[in-house]
């Protein structure tokens, strides 16, 4: 087995490991495979700290004489320190580390090697297929087909085998539609507003270029999208500069001249680098020490995370006005369709429909609208915010749209099934999972790699009655409305529960989140004592004068 | 009451202050206390009450098409902007409401003429609701160390101190008048709070008269009774809560701090709390942050930032906690002054009390303090709100800081204090609001010759009986908790939008976790009702209850559930023709705006009968349309 190779020192004693918050503690540190696990020799108080190798984004070392001491830094922002005596073992220990939590094949990484210790009640592979979701909608339009015209992954390598389209758009139309978008993302549906029966569709950039290519079949499929005499909306993610600029390379944007039923909208949202320098910037600024209130201030606002989170928003909530409010159809895309144009797609459907703010719904759309749908998580995920690698493909597009659901959480607390415990696991499973669900970029990679068959998906252990009590939120009561967030500064927040975690204790926050779920748990109880009381109170009056009647 | 309204205006539209929302238009009516404005656009009857004395400015801006627009500005942080037809009649509410809104005479002050239909017997009783006796009883005052002291009952020793001090039985009266000779304005070191459990006393006062090098002996001696008060600890801090640059210019005016070498045993601490101009300065900043019309998240954090604000809050906060700790974990006594010992002082005592003791955190307790360690203890409110139209580089938010760290410690503890917000803001709102006589004048000898005792009423009974919606559901009781230690790292203190953007809805959580746990809580108390009635009427059931009855617990509770408000907002800076034509208007929501006169109206929910008359009056109007001329 290679990892051996790896693992020079596999066990080293007498080490002390450190956490913000807790006390020292010394134990036995042992390096496997996946796992570095630390385990403390105190009799009374057994206690075990298991971190993936896949979870550490840097790694630091230190020495002070033969003490030498690990900085390990990890993807979900905690940061521990391990002080290890001798120095020779811990360059080991260091080195290993390095090289494990830095494996080049996917192949080796732990979903691969994860055997599940609980009992599988529902395979989450096949949770949530196209298939089905369809099927729902078939209940309410006839105006859409599901083509396979994707079966083989031949017409557009990031796309899902079956998509959603116009029945009025054959496949010949589509494959033409396919060389005229950027990755051969043509536009299929995103979301079909049950209330007006407007739809939400979402593409890549039409590739015009210098001289204003146009496509028929383009236009015709997205125009199949509006009511007689309507028009539509396309929400472009970039500004109208960074638009113009795409052409020189032969991407670009709908012409007002070849669309003339479409008014387009363009939103600036950033990409790349530019987030994830933001992150980076973020939690360097959330960790700092400093008691200075400006420089936190100041840093805060120069990490530009809260600014992205507005425009994101900004650019959800305008999508979901256009389709409810102006009984509009709307074509949103970017670039390349994959990022800022699918963060647009899920909030605006977390604002319009009630579904997708349960669990299940929640996770449907997770499943439709990043992993089908072509989010590259592995490429953007790869590393986190302590990562020296800067690669231009990393990036925070999924957890810059679980901070907006947070927000949109945090407005309406009692309108979503889920808690934010949900959105944080979320967001470590993105990161760094023992599943295979979000590796691979696309649904071709997934299939080539054969995750179902080889991996565990997230979704088979969440959706346990006993995963799935932790993530619920006691304040949910249905709500079918529309909800409209604020996008006011004043209403955004810093998500403390992911950039803060590390940073404080939660022990009085924690508190708060147990005595609210106490109150409406014993008002519950209560409420049941009073109708069972009640039943009884019915049966004995009933038996009473059956004995009368008797 | 025909002579109830002093003016009534047409056709006068109320500006939505960061929507392009098609502006309300209505009826403008001035009382002898408040400004009501009937908003006649709206299906459903929409009022909004602006007390005057919570008018801090009123300005005239140029015209515009619309008409003459009046900007009202309040001191807790409403902002009205109307625009009125005429400009005969803008300026007549104008000056109207410049004479309304700055009183000349004490007299002239809400609570002489506030009338809640009390008898005299409850008024009194409800100015004795709180007495600090027994609050200085609970410390274990009088013991052997401490005593209550009348030196000061014909204000001889110090005319803002109350006629009851708690002094070390140590410092003779000889030795109370000597330090009081140099003590700013006679304000002697005196106790604020002792902790119990190991003697170390919070003790104030003002500045020593110590020049360039003058001293004192009964001074020293007063400084050594306190140290010698607390056995445990050799020895105590004195702690100047001004910057040090502030303190050292002041002993050129003869005033100062304490020389180290003079005092036996203290450890001289400076703590640079900014004084009350540049807090009115950071105030003025940061609400003209909260007032930019679509500000971005970059514009925001830097006006933030810029402002001030939030770094005088850490400072007031780290002050309370140095206090705290020194107590409790250093076992040492703390005496704190600042210039006058009024101010900062008072922030900072009431702080580390609130921190050590969980009493103060309690209805009860936070009353005590704020009776104690401000009113009691001569914080001018009268001046520092601006109560009667005078200084106006004497008004700064000394108080609505020190309230605004609760605010902060209550997010960070969430379990910990009995009441919640609002509790806070109606404090706040009462502060500015002059209808109970609490918050009046300077200092206790004042409100004596204001004879506020006889006239007006207290405060505190009346917040006592709204308490069902002032209390934290989430509160653990008095002895979950003890002494809160709270981080102080720069990302623990959060933008308080509930007090600065309290009247822009839009901005806020649109369903509130507070009201629908309030709203458990009283449906808890009427199940528990229902239960224990139903029990009795079923004298043989005593078995288990079945299981299966859990799952029917949601019953019930759809009806408390609170309507959310539920527009959306401008996503576009400048929208698209499509999107401006009137859909995003139109749609103001009921309930935040019932929600919001309740707010407004300070005086709606007591009795009041001649406003009670005045709202039928309005009410009767608004239906026939036609409102008369009086």
């Amino acid at each position: 087995m290679e990892f051996a190779e790896l693992i020079k020192t596999p066990r080293a004693d007498n080490v002390v490991l450190h956490r913000p918050f807790y006390l020292a503690v010394e134990g036995t540190l042992c390096l496997t495979g996946h796992h570095l696990i630390f385990s403390s020799r105190r009799q009374d108080n057994a206690e075990e700290l298991w971190l993936l190798h896949s979870n550490i984004d840097s790694i630091e070392k230190r020495f002070v004489g033969s003490l030498g001491t690990i900085i390990i830094k990890c993807k979900d922002l905690r940061i521990i320190q391990l002080d290890i005596p001798g120095m020779e073992e811990c360059l080991n220990i260091a080195s290993s580390i390095e090289a494990l939590s830095t494996l080049d094949s996917v192949t080796l990484m732990y979903p691969f090697f994860y055997r599940p210790m609980f009992e599988i009640v529902e395979d989450g592979w096949r949770s949530f297929l196209p298939d089905q979701e369809f099927e729902l909608l078939s209940l309410v339009t006839d105006e859409w087909r599901l083509s396979c015209i994707n079966k083989e992954f031949s017409v557009c390598p990031s796309y899902p085998p079956v998509v959603i389209v116009p029945k009025s758009i054959d496949d010949e139309a589509l494959r033409k539609v396919a060389m005229f978008r950027h990755g051969s993302r043509f536009p299929v549906l995103s979301y079909y507003h049950k209330k007006n029966g407007m739809v939400m569709m979402r593409s890549s950039q039409p590739l015009t270029g210098t001289n204003g290519r146009r496509c028929k079949e383009d236009e015709k499929l997205i125009n199949a999208t509006l009511r007689p005499g309507k028009r539509g909306y396309i929400i472009d993610t970039r500004s109208l500069n960074v638009a113009q600029q795409a052409r020189a390379k032969g991407g670009g944007f709908e012409q007002e001249a070849h669309y003339p039923q479409w008014r387009r909208i363009h939103k600036c949202i950033e990409r790349f680098n530019i987030l994830q320098e933001s992150l980076i910037k973020l939690v360097e600024a959330c960790n700092d020490q400093s008691h200075n209130m400006d420089r936190w201030l100041s840093k805060l606002e120069a990490s530009n995370w809260l600014t992205h989170i507005k425009e994101i928003l900004t650019a959800a909530c305008l999508a979901a006005q256009c389709i409810d409010r102006e009984g509009a159809s709307v074509l949103v895309h970017g670039t390349e369709g994959t990022d800022s144009t699918l963060q647009v797609t899920s909030l605006a459907q977390i604002i319009l429909d009630p579904r997708c703010r349960t669990i299940c719904g929640f996770e449907s759309l997770v499943v439709r609208e990043w992993l089908q749908a072509g989010h590259p998580f592995q490429q953007r995920c790869a590393q986190s915010a302590y990562s020296n690698s800067k690669q231009k493909w990393e990036a925070p597009v999924f957890l810059l749209f679980l901070d907006c659901v947070w927000q949109i959480l945090r407005q309406f607390p009692c309108s979503f099934e889920f808690n934010e415990q949900f959105l944080i696991m979320l967001f470590e499973h993105a990161y760094a999972s023992q599943f295979g669900t979000f590796l691979g970029n696309n649904e071709n990679e997934r299939s080539k790699l054969k995750l179902p068959q080889k991996t565990m998906s997230l979704w088979s252990w969440v959706n346990r009655s006993e995963e799935l009590s932790k993530f619920q939120n006691p304040l949910f009561e249905a709500n079918s409305l529309v909800i409209w967030p604020s996008v006011a500064p004043q209403s955004l927040q810093l998500w403390e529960g992911v950039f803060l975690r590390w940073n404080r204790p939660s022990k009085f926050l924690d508190e708060a989140h147990e005595e609210m779920i106490n109150i409406i748990k014993y008002n519950k109880e209560l409420q049941a004592k009073v109708n069972a009381l009640r039943r009884q109170l019915a049966e004995m009056e009933t038996d009473d004068r059956m004995q009368e009647n008797l | 009451f025909y002579t109830l309204f002093m003016l009534q205006v047409e056709n006068v539209k109320l500006l939505d202050r960061y929507t392009n929302r098609k502006a309300a238009n209505g009826t403008l009516y001035l009382t002898a206390t408040h400004l009501i404005y009937v908003d006649a656009s709206a299906e459903v009857r929409k009022e909004t009450w602006i007390l005057h004395h919570h008018i801090a400015t009123v300005e005239k801006l140029p015209l515009t098409t619309a008409g003459y627009p009046l900007l009202i500005h309040c001191k807790n942080f409403h902002v009205a902007h109307f625009v009125i037809g005429q400009e005969h009649d803008c300026h007549e509410v104008y000056t109207s409401l410049l004479k309304l809104s700055q009183p000349v005479k004490p007299e002239e002050l809400y609570a002489f003429s506030y009338n809640p239909k009390m008898s005299k017997e409850n008024r009194e009783v409800g100015w004795k609701l709180i007495d600090l006796k027994v609050d200085y009883q609970r410390m274990g005052i009088p013991n052997d160390y401490w005593e209550i002291t009348d030196v000061n009952k014909d204000y001889e020793v110090c005319n803002t101190y109350p006629p009851e001090i708690v002094v070390p039985r140590a410092a003779n009266k000889a030795v109370v008048i000597g330090s009081s000779r140099f003590r700013s304005r006679g304000r002697i070191p005196v106790l604020s709070y002792l902790y119990k459990e190991n003697n170390a006393a919070i003790c104030r006062c003002s500045q020593p008269l110590s020049g360039f090098s003058a001293r004192c002996l009964e001074d020293e001696q007063m400084l050594q009774a306190i140290r010698e008060a607390n056995p445990g600890s050799p020895f105590m801090y004195v702690v100047d809560t001004r910057p040090k640059l502030n303190a050292m210019a002041n002993r050129a005016a003869g005033k100062g701090y304490e020389n180290e070498d003079n005092y036996d045993n203290i450890r001289f601490k400076f703590i640079g709390i900014e004084n009350i101009h540049v807090m009115r300065n950071s105030l003025q900043k940061l609400l003209e942050v909260c007032e930019m019309k679509s500000p971005s998240m970059s514009d925001f954090l830097t006006g933030l930032e810029n402002s001030g604000w939030l770094r005088h809050i850490k400072a007031v906060m780290d002050a309370g906690v140095f206090l705290a700790k020194a107590v409790k974990n250093e076992k040492a006594s703390v005496l704190v002054h600042c210039s006058d010992g009024w101010d900062r002082t008072a922030q900072v005592c009431s702080l580390a009390s609130l921190l050590l003791d969980p009493f103060y955190r309690t209805f009860k307790g936070f009353m005590v303090l704020i009776e104690k360690e401000w009113i009691a203890m001569g914080h001018k409110f009268s001046h520092r709100c601006g109560h009667l139209d005078g200084d106006p580089k004497e008004v700064s938010p000394v108080f609505t800081q020190f309230i605004e760290c609760v605010w902060q410690l209550m997010q960070q503890f969430p379990c910990t204090f009995e009441f919640n917000e609002r509790f806070l803001l109606e404090i706040h709102d009462h502060v500015y609001s002059c209808q109970f006589g609490n918050f009046l004048g300077t200092c206790h000898k004042e409100r004596e010759d204001l004879k506020i005792f006889e006239k007006t009423h207290s405060l505190w009974p009346f917040l006592l009986q709204k308490k069902q919606e002032l209390r934290n559901p989430l509160y653990r009781g008095f002895t979950a908790y003890k002494e809160l230690q709270p981080n102080t790292l720069p990302f623990s203190f959060q933008f308080w939008c509930g007090m600065y953007n309290r009247f822009d809805k839009g901005m806020h959580p649109k369903q509130c976790v507070l009201d629908h746990l309030l709203s458990c809580v009283s449906q808890k108390m009427k199940l528990e009702d229902n239960a224990s009635e139903l029990e009795n009427r079923l004298p043989f059931f005593g078995g288990p209850l079945p299981n299966e009855a859990c799952s029917l617990s949601k019953v019930g509770r759809a009806a408390s559930k609170t309507p959310m408000l539920n527009t959306p907002q401008d996503y576009e800076v400048e929208p698209p023709p499509v999107l401006s034509n009137g859909a995003l208007a139109g749609d103001i929501d009921v309930t935040s705006d019932v929600d919001q006169k309740h707010k407004e109206n300070l005086s709606h929910h007591q009795d009041l009968h001649d406003l009670n008359a005045a709202i039928g009056v309005l009410a009767s109007k608004a239906e026939d349309g036609k409102p008369q001329h009086h």
